[in-house]
């Protein structure tokens, strides 16, 4: 089984720094990492790896430096690492980054199953794993929590879906995102060290991935951002409660809020 | 201090030093507590590379000898020398058969346990006979291709839940140490059972038991080496392995010694952080002396070693593990004084670390044991140059 894992390169938290006139993050090397939900991608594919045996190639697209999450990677043990990389590609909203990344797996690491954190902390729009798999005709699942079993060409995977979870069986094959709780993702391995520091992944530009130039890259982008703003801080009166105890500072809570009308 | 490692070397110290913050810190105090065996903690080393550092890589290891198990087992216990003994102790367990095993031995066993799939342990200890390995007296009686195995090991480090042993036991009484024989032994083997758990005052997150033969049967293809030498399978076993415990002693050290300066910062007394305080200073300044010592005759030990350029190496490796673990049990000790009241508190790590610590002055040959060694060794040097 050839299993893809959809990796991201994102400002670490600590350094966002935003661009004034454009609106838009500012990406430099120093301050990046890999989308922390992708880790837990990439341990479920590894783990399905040990489990049912396969191939697992993690996919990144973004400019040469993103190729250090291809490490992080392949320190973890993936088999092969891609990087979509082209002045062409460059502005791409989710649809297009979406168009983008299926048309190199369909190119170049054709899949049974495709693996992505189910968002990614800088955009946070949970878009691109859900556009991979229409792009390329195949089933869905968002939010998957638990792998339970892969046979007769199927998967069943849990989501959580808000009350409850579900079991969900598809036909591969198919697109999974997947939450956090799914796994604890493992530390890069000694082996896995020592082949990263020479690892240079496969790099592929448009031509290699023959897409459709009007799809790609800002042009293929329908996205365009009106404002981006800080949202100002609303100020609030506090005040302390004091009580005897517990039980009458918390009758002095709940009679507060209930003259307030803030609660019926 | 500069080691000058290479960068493999730096490698398996940065993997086990991440992996011990991310897997072994949150929680240490929970096994400590608990005395459960890490098991869950044991497969993501595996899955880390961190169990077959020392196994050559023709069988799947890493082939960075015993140094480069030194490096890991020394950055683990800095967090939890109990929890890093599951893989020391198979490290233990597993000399034997590096050094004495047949390539069908090595090929049935080492890659299993270079994965982290195979857990192994060593049975020398009696209840008769620990330091004085010649009074051993479990038996070992040949029948047609088997041997018949019957006694009881003591004290037996992942008793219970190691998947492979290899004993120590007598194969004809009337040579003494040189009528004993190694055999490996696989769990679930008739007539293989284990006694009860045993409560520790440290490394309490290991499993410590009693292994019980009664009339087990062991193919004579499960001989280490030949019959007969047991004895020198077991004292060369020790040579390899007595830096495993130095490096979890030094580790032990090097992380009270750690805990007590992050402390005497923060804890103010008078006005000013007890670092501030020469009594203070000095107690830190001797225990960094000590461990930064401590650290430089393993580290040569190991290396030499793994150089093969000395064939003895007793009395150096005797030494690491005697000088290493007094260095562990007097940091420790400091440390929990550093620490005051707030050490003697199971809510801080240092009184974890002082119980921990006591045990490298004990096993794999007490220190007096050790010291005896080495004045052995002085002795026949001089007496050799005559």
């Amino acid at each position: 089984m050839n299993i893809v894992v959809c990796i991201k390169q994102v400002p670490a938290n600590t350094h966002v720094k935003m661009d004034p006139v454009t609106h838009t993050l500012i990406r430099d090397r120093s301050g990046s990492t890999i989308n922390p939900y992708d880790l837990h991608a990439l341990e479920t594919a590894l783990q399905i790896r040990e489990n049912y045996g396969g191939r697992v190639t993690a996919v990144t697209m973004g400019p040469p430096h993103a190729s250090d999450i291809l490490k992080t990677a392949v320190g973890m043990t993936v088999d092969d690492g891609i990087l979509i990389c082209g002045r062409e590609f460059a502005g791409a909203d989710t649809l297009a980054t979406s168009y983008t990344i299926s048309s190199a797996i369909k190119k170049v690491c054709p899949a049974d199953l495709i693996i992505c954190g189910k968002i990614a902390i800088d955009g946070d729009t949970a878009q691109v794993g859900p556009g991979i798999s229409q792009w390329l005709g195949m089933s869905l699942v968002c939010n998957v929590i638990k792998i339970e079993k892969i046979e007769d060409k199927k998967i069943i995977v849990k989501r959580a879906v808000e009350g409850g979870n579900e079991l969900v069986s598809v036909t591969l094959p198919a697109v999974i995102t997947v939450d956090k709780s799914i796994n604890v993702p493992r530390i890069e391995s000694i082996k896995g060290r020592f082949k990263k520091c020479d690892f240079e992944p496969k790099t592929v530009n448009a031509e290699a991935i023959e897409c459709d130039l009007t799809k790609i890259g800002l042009n293929g982008s329908p996205t365009s951002v009106f404002k981006v703003f800080i949202p100002e801080r609303q100020k609030a009166d506090h005040e302390l409660i004091e009580g005897k105890n517990v039980a009458e500072k918390a009758q002095k809570v709940a009679d507060f809020l209930f003259e307030s009308k803030l609660i019926v | 201090m500069e080691y000058f490692l290479s960068e493999k070397e730096k490698i398996v110290a940065e993997t086990a030093r991440e992996f011990a913050e991310k897997y072994i810190r949150p929680v240490r105090a929970e096994y400590d507590e608990t005395g459960e065996f890490p098991w869950e903690i044991l497969k993501k080393m595996g899955q880390a590379d961190l169990c077959g550092i020392y196994i050559p890589e023709e069988y799947g290891g890493l082939g960075l000898g015993v140094f480069g198990l030194t490096l890991a087992v020394e950055e683990m216990s800095k967090v939890c020398g109990g929890i890093t003994l599951a893989m020391a102790a198979t490290a233990l367990g597993t000399f034997p058969l590096i050094l004495y095993g047949n390539k069908e031995q090595k090929e049935k066993y080492l890659p299993k346990i270079a994965s982290g799939d195979m857990i192994c342990a060593f049975g020398l200890t009696e209840a008769n006979a620990g330091s004085d390995a010649g009074s051993i007296a479990t038996r070992a009686d040949k029948d047609g291709d088997y041997y018949v195995l019957n006694g009881t090991k003591t004290w037996i480090t992942n008793g219970g839940v190691a998947d492979l042993y290899t004993v120590i036991a007598v194969t004809d009484k009337s040579k003494g140490a040189r009528g004993t024989t190694a055999f490996l032994v696989e769990k679930g083997t008739e007539g293989f059972s284990f006694g009860r758990k045993e409560n520790k005052m440290g490394i309490r997150a290991s499993s410590t038991t009693e292994l019980v033969f009664e009339n087990c049967r062991v193919h004579k293809s499960q001989i280490l080496s030949r019959e007969g030498m047991g004895f020198i399978v077991a004292m060369n076993t020790l040579c390899n392995s007595r830096p495993g415990v130095a490096a979890q002693a030094l580790g032990i050290a090097a992380g009270a010694l750690d805990e007590a300066l992050k402390f005497s910062m923060e804890r103010k007394q008078f006005g000013s952080p007890i670092s501030s305080f020469q009594a203070i200073q000095h107690m830190l300044a001797d225990m960094a002396m000590e461990v930064e010592a401590a650290r430089a005759i393993l580290y040569q030990t190991a290396r030499t070693i793994d150089s093969k350029k000395q064939k003895n190496f007793s009395k150096e490796s005797a030494m690491a593990k005697a000088f290493c673990s007094d260095v562990a049990m007097r940091t420790t000790v400091n440390a929990v004084q550093i620490f005051g009241g707030s050490g003697y508190m199971k809510d801080y790590p240092a009184e974890k670390m002082m119980r921990d610590a006591k045990i490298t002055q004990i096993y794999e040959g007490t220190n007096q044991i050790c010291r005896n060694e080495i004045a052995l060794q002085l002795i026949k040097d001089v007496k050799g140059k005559k």
